[in-house]
């Protein structure tokens, strides 16, 4: 038997490592090849343990503990039943039999740290395909027919760029990943790489064939260490066994590979700060045209695309453009890979065919809103997309329709929102980083979010005047028309999405000095209600201030001047004698 | 001003003085070795590069990861993300401000923790996120956070 711990950051983070040491030490001695893979996307119920036999899945354990690892020793030397309580359940089940897989086709399936694992999968067998029987030319028309659009933000066709970097004239030309994942609260491309990071070596080395590039470079976020790490480890395996170096696979086509780790900025994902930054300048947008295509990295052509993107490629090149361009709409083809999370009870990572709705995502597979609070809003796209409300939730993931909303389909953050959610402090939040996160160079998007996030900061502590969201508005659009890259194009999505569906709540902090949601601290006043009180103390031994005072069966009261808002005592009573207003 | 022993960073030097677009990876290598980017070490990657402290300057204060100060034996990077906003990090903030006395980017008088914000480390799913010195903790309650900084406490008292 084989017993495999689901070990991605976020296993690790919720004690995979733990569990995977008292494993080592509980199987000593027993028949079983310890090992583990990399992250299967039901961050939910992390840390995850599979046994398998003689190739299958026999039994899914979830949140195993180190203390469990008895009962696995056990059910391996054949107590049936030991394991019993810790298997999964088939309503959890369904959140991967409802999904379908392609860019994370390996995920959580193979060891990503033994090159045998991904090529007994198929593995690079694309690679040789594409150097054995295919011109440059005819990968991108396949690329092409597969209608693979770049899974970054911005959705553009990804034979286009290729086809455009490879008609560039010059000999030396790079093609470059993004890996720097800006958005807070997004982590898909993180999974790939620590999961799967030879499907990554491949899609890239197929891209640098087609463009003709003889180097790659990975830009992988500073925040990522597991995955730097990996990736560095697959990156020497690939070169050992002749897949990145000279003449690759016997072919004559020579490539190198290299990783080069962020620093920490938000505005290096957009793709020209990105290669000024690698060039070890700061991470500053250049002005486009020229577009990377004819000049990018030192100036030379280059092609840039997301770690998604190139997740599909081998899959695309074995099983042909027309199967992947058969899934999803008439816009938008293939699958797409969403980080859920949030206020839904499954989080973890969703890949389904477009065309599939927000419900479907959100419902289906999330398996709704964690306490069956009511869902208010996705928000999708992180800085640079919007919140889309219960009323749209039928809106299908496709590029279009998704844009129609206010949001974008973005690279797969998806955050849910419940009524305990208030919108305006949303937008705030979002301004807030992307004010700290605007490179400075255009004076719209430098001084203009610095000023709509004062205003937001006026309205959620209930200093919000009559006009301000006319103001605000008009804001939005100087910023959007005003700035250079990205980044400041969008960062009043947000704003603007949210004033669209939510503007009775900036009225209601604006007019009323409210927060219908409860959650802006300073529009909020704590009091305990004397009569359902019933002193059991509880509210004053959670207060993190000493706020509460009160002896054991008389009614408390809370030092309005002392109380922090933070809401610790409302949740914790029992009687419902906590009132906020 | 504290003098830094120079000679850590020369096979740094030596590897990527010459090459060009590589000041990001020494002033990554600088910080792993010093704990932060100081001033003299800054002067002497110039001398030996030919960058200029102003660029160096600005390319260090450009990008968050850079440090211009030392930083506490425990470093708290509090995810301040969407996903953990929504599950209420602002409020694990508060219960460490509260717990330390320090708010974002200060460290404690006596050199033990240092807090600093960032944007999402990438295990959402376990939102609220705090990573120490590499260790994550997740699912975090203000009373969790602050059992945890206590913890650590403890522990370099025993040390
Ligand atoms: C402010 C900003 C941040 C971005 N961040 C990312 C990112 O983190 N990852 C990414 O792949 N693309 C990001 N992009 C999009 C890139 O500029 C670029 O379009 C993309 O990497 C192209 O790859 P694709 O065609 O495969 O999507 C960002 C764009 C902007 C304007
Ligand atoms: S938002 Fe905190 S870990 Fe992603």
């Amino acid at each position: 038997m084989k017993i495999v711990v689901g070990e991605g950051s976020c296993g690790i983070a919720a004690g995979a490592a733990k569990v995977y040491s008292a494993l080592e030490s509980a199987l000593n001695g027993v028949n079983a090849e310890l090992t583990f893979t990399g992250c299967n996307g039901m961050c939910f119920l992390e840390p995850i343990v599979d046994i398998c036999d003689k190739g299958n899945l026999i039994k899914r354990l979830v949140r195993v503990t180190p203390g469990d690892a008895g009962k696995i020793a056990a059910f391996v030397n054949g107590d049936g039943d030991a394991v019993k309580d810790l298997e999964i359940s088939d309503d959890d089940k369904a959140f991967l039999d409802k999904q379908t897989r392609i860019a994370l086709r390996h995920c959580g399936v193979i060891n990503p740290e033994k090159i045998e694992e991904y090529t007994a999968t198929d593995g690079y067998k694309a690679l040789r395909k594409v150097l054995t029987s295919m011109t440059p030319e005819e990968v991108i028309e396949v690329i092409k027919t597969s209608g693979l659009a770049g899974r970054g933000g911005a959705g553009f066709p990804t034979w286009f760029k290729w086809n455009a970097a490879r008609q560039s004239p010059g000999e030396e030309k790079y093609l470059i990943c993004n890996a720097d994942e800006g958005d807070p609260g997004a982590f898909m491309d993180r999974a790939v790489i620590e999961s799967d990071p030879h499907n990554l070596i491949e899609g890239m080395l197929i891209g640098a064939y087609a463009i003709g590039a003889k180097e790659a470079i990975v830009y992988v976020r500073a925040e990522y260490p597991l995955a730097i790490s990996r990736l560095e480890k697959a990156i020497s395996q690939a070169e050992e066994a002749g897949y990145l170096g000279d003449s690759i696979l016997g072919s004559g086509f020579n490539c190198k590979m290299r990783i080069k780790a962020g620093a920490g900025a938000f505005v290096c994902g957009e793709e020209t700060a990105l290669i000024e930054s690698l060039q070890g300048e700061r991470g500053m947008p250049r002005l486009k045209p020229p577009f990377p295509a004819a000049s990018g990295y030192w100036y030379k052509p280059s092609n840039i695309n997301n770690v998604e993107t190139f997740a599909n490629v081998s899959w695309i090149i074995l099983n042909g453009g027309e199967a992947f361009a058969a899934m999803g709409t008439e816009n938008s083809k293939g699958t797409k890979v969403f980080a859920l999370t949030g206020k839904v009870k499954k989080g973890g990572l969703v890949e389904i065919p477009m065309g599939k709705t927000l419900r479907d995502v959100i419902f289906d597979i999330g398996g709704g809103i964690k306490e069956d609070k009511e869902f208010k809003a996705v928000q999708m796209g992180g800085p640079s997309g919007g919140c889309i409300p219960a009323s749209l939730l039928d809106t299908r993931i496709d590029y279009k329709e998704l844009a129609a909303t206010g949001a974008i389909m973005g690279s797969g953050g998806m955050v849910v929102m419940d009524s305990s959610t208030c919108m305006v402090s949303m937008a705030r939040f979002f301004l807030d980083f992307t004010a700290k996160e605007s490179c400075g160079k255009c004076v719209h998007c430098r001084i203009g979010t610095k000023r709509m996030l004062e205003m937001l900061d006026r309205i959620v502590k209930g200093k919000g005047k009559d006009g301000d969201i006319e103001l605000l508005e008009e804001l939005c659009f100087a910023v959007k028309d005003g700035a250079l890259c990205g980044l400041g194009q969008t960062a009043p999505n947000p704003v603007l999405s949210t004033i669209r569906y939510f503007r009775d709540e900036y009225e209601a902090h604006i007019n009323e000095k409210r927060c219908p949601a409860h959650s802006c601290g300073d529009l909020l006043s704590y009091s305990i209600d004397p009569a359902a009180c019933r002193g059991c103390t509880l509210c004053s031994k959670k207060c993190p201030v000493g706020a509460i005072s009160g002896t054991v069966k008389n009614p408390h009261t809370i030092d309005s001047e002392a109380c922090v808002k933070c809401g610790s005592c409302f949740n914790v009573c029992k009687f419902g004698a906590v009132k906020v207003n | 001003m504290m003098e830094s022993n120079l000679s850590k960073i020369e096979p740094v030097l030596d590897r990527y003085a010459a090459e060009p677009g590589s000041l990001i990876t020494i002033l990554q290598h600088t910080q792993e070795i010093y704990g932060y980017i100081p001033k003299d070490v800054m002067y002497r990657i110039s001398e030996r590069t030919g960058i200029t402290p102003a660029e160096i300057m600005g390319v260090a204060t450009f990008y968050s990861q850079f440090r211009l100060k030392p930083i506490g034996r425990y470093l708290i990077m509090l995810c301040q993300g969407t996903a953990c906003h929504v599950n209420g990090s602002e409020k694990i903030a508060a219960a460490i401000t509260n717990e330390l006395g320090i708010s974002d980017g200060e460290t404690t008088d006596d050199g033990l923790f240092s807090l600093k914000s960032v944007a999402c480390l990438g295990c959402c799913s376990l939102s609220p996120v705090m990573m120490i010195n590499g260790e994550t903790y997740g699912r975090l309650t203000p009373d969790k956070a602050v059992e945890i900084l206590r913890s650590l406490r403890k522990e370099s008292e025993n040390k």
